[in-house]
């Protein structure tokens, strides 16, 4: 007799095994995006440098980053750095890789604060920290969170390639429920709709942000 | 500080400015005296908003000399060669100079209050609380001292340009440039804007270089009018004498297309 296609026993069994992941999976969002964040504007200020020696390597770099899967960028800094957890590793690979989009969210939000706010510093003398710190930043940042929010969401929903360095979250829980018990199907959708569950409501609010920006 | 009365507030020795291959000042040469207030007229694209933005260091000039109470500001003549002058000293002369604008540009993150006391607290500074104190007056001054909380988004074009105008004079500049600060207002609230600034020409000794449409404001507040035209100045006279019986016939047509 065949086994029923959906047991909603395990659908329940996998629960607890899958919050404890999802505990890692949303540490490592949460880690990986302040990275992103500063890392982020770190290198969208420096880009505007007008120094050759600078933009020019930082460039070629986020290009680099950009251009290789981050699967790939995991299992390479998990190979090069044995010395440390393998969910730092993630942690930092999937910051510093989320760091060169949000450089260009950065970039963009710096780009639309008008000349005349520029123009302005410059008229009463401000020094350059000033017009970065307390001029410029504070209105382009406003108009990154969107961003920031929707690279979150995208992270969010990315973090199941910590499977590949052995980290356990949601979804390496869930192969290993499933690993255990043959009971895959139930493990996999569970999992799916605990991301579905906490990335759509975040959406929302993203949208919600940005309508109240625009 | 000016050395004394006769050093001209502003100096500019054959100023050649080019954007591309359009050559906006060709070797200009004109100054102002300390306490003068100079309106430069003429057509657009005669060069007069890029004269107040290479005093602003906005614009740097392609050959020339600009100079400031006599010193060299951006550039000077070293060994017979035309050398950039550094930021830093650049920046000491710069804070002499104020300057407001046709689009406000207030900082829009800041609140009225803060907009003002930025620059005095973190160019000059000032003790906080007597760059406040200072504020305050020269809110009252421009008749806006309710609004001191708000921020400027709040305001309108009339009440953003005389936090603007505040905002220039907390820098307590001996030189203030106006770039058409009442172009970007509805009428009705340009009266306001002129009225603070008359005061401010009343009862300061600032030298002003203004460039405005306002033909009646010039007239009362200016000393000195400028016609520009192709990067050079082609007339200049009292206010009297250019608007009623002006001799180039290049100011006889644009004071009758404006007028």
């Amino acid at each position: 007799m065949n086994e029923a296609a959906w047991s909603w026993a395990h659908a329940a069994a996998v629960l607890p095994e899958l919050l404890v992941g999802l505990r890692i999976t949303i540490l490592a969002t949460v880690v990986g995006m302040v990275i992103a964040s500063v890392l982020g504007l770190v290198v969208a200020v420096v880009r505007r440098s007008s120094l050759r020696v600078v933009t020019m390597p930082i460039g070629f770099l986020v290009e680099f980053i950009r251009s290789t899967p981050l699967l790939v960028q995991l299992v390479f800094a998990n190979l090069l750095f044995t010395q440390f957890p393998s969910l730092a590793i993630g942690c930092v690979v999937l910051g510093i890789h989320y760091a060169t989009y949000m450089s260009e969210v950065y970039r963009a939000g710096i780009d639309a604060v008008p000349k005349g706010q520029w123009e302005a510093a410059i008229a009463l003398d401000l020094p350059r920290s000033r017009t970065w710190g307390a001029v410029v930043l504070p209105q382009a940042i406003r108009n990154t969170l969107p961003g920031l929010g929707n690279y979150a969401i995208s992270m969010f929903k990315e973090t199941p390639y910590l499977f590949a360095i052995a980290v356990v979250e949601m979804y390496t829980a869930a192969q290993q429920y499933g690993a255990g018990t043959f009971r895959y199907i139930e493990a996999i959708t569970m999992a799916g709709l605990l991301f579905l569950l906490l990335s759509y409501p975040t959406s929302l609010l993203v949208r919600r942000l940005e309508n109240r920006l625009a | 500080m000016p050395e004394n009365d006769t050093t001209p507030a502003i100096q500019f020795q054959g100023v050649i400015k080019q954007f591309g291959h359009n050559t906006v000042l060709d070797g200009l040469d004109f100054s102002v005296a300390q306490g003068d207030r100079v309106t430069l007229i003429g057509p657009s694209g005669s060069g007069k908003t890029t004269i107040l933005r290479l005093l602003m260091t906005l614009e740097e000039a392609d050959g020339g000399l600009v100079f400031v109470d006599g010193e060299p500001y951006t550039h000077e003549m070293r060994g017979g060669k035309r050398v950039p002058i550094p930021e830093k000293r650049r920046s000491l002369v710069r804070r002499r100079v104020g300057m407001v604008f046709q689009q406000f540009n207030l900082f829009p993150n800041m609140t009225v209050l803060e907009n003002i006391i930025e620059a005095p607290i973190h160019v000059l500074g000032k003790p906080k609380a007597e760059a406040i104190a200072d504020a305050e007056a020269l809110l009252d001054q421009v008749g806006l001292a309710e609004k001191r909380d708000e921020r400027p988004t709040r305001l309108s074009g009339g009440q953003q340009q005389r936090v603007a105008i505040a905002r220039a004079l907390a820098m307590e500049p001996d030189i203030l440039l106006l770039d058409e600060v009442t172009s970007a207002l509805d009428p009705e609230l340009v009266a306001d804007v002129l009225g603070v600034l008359r005061n401010i020409a009343e009862t300061t000794d600032i030298t002003m270089l203004i460039v405005t449409h306002e033909m009646q404001f010039a007239r009362e507040v200016s000393n000195r009018v400028l016609m520009f035209d192709g990067g050079k100045i082609i007339e200049e006279a009292d206010p009297e004498t250019i608007f009623t019986s002006p001799t180039h016939e290049r100011t006889q047509e644009f004071l009758r297309a404006i007028l």
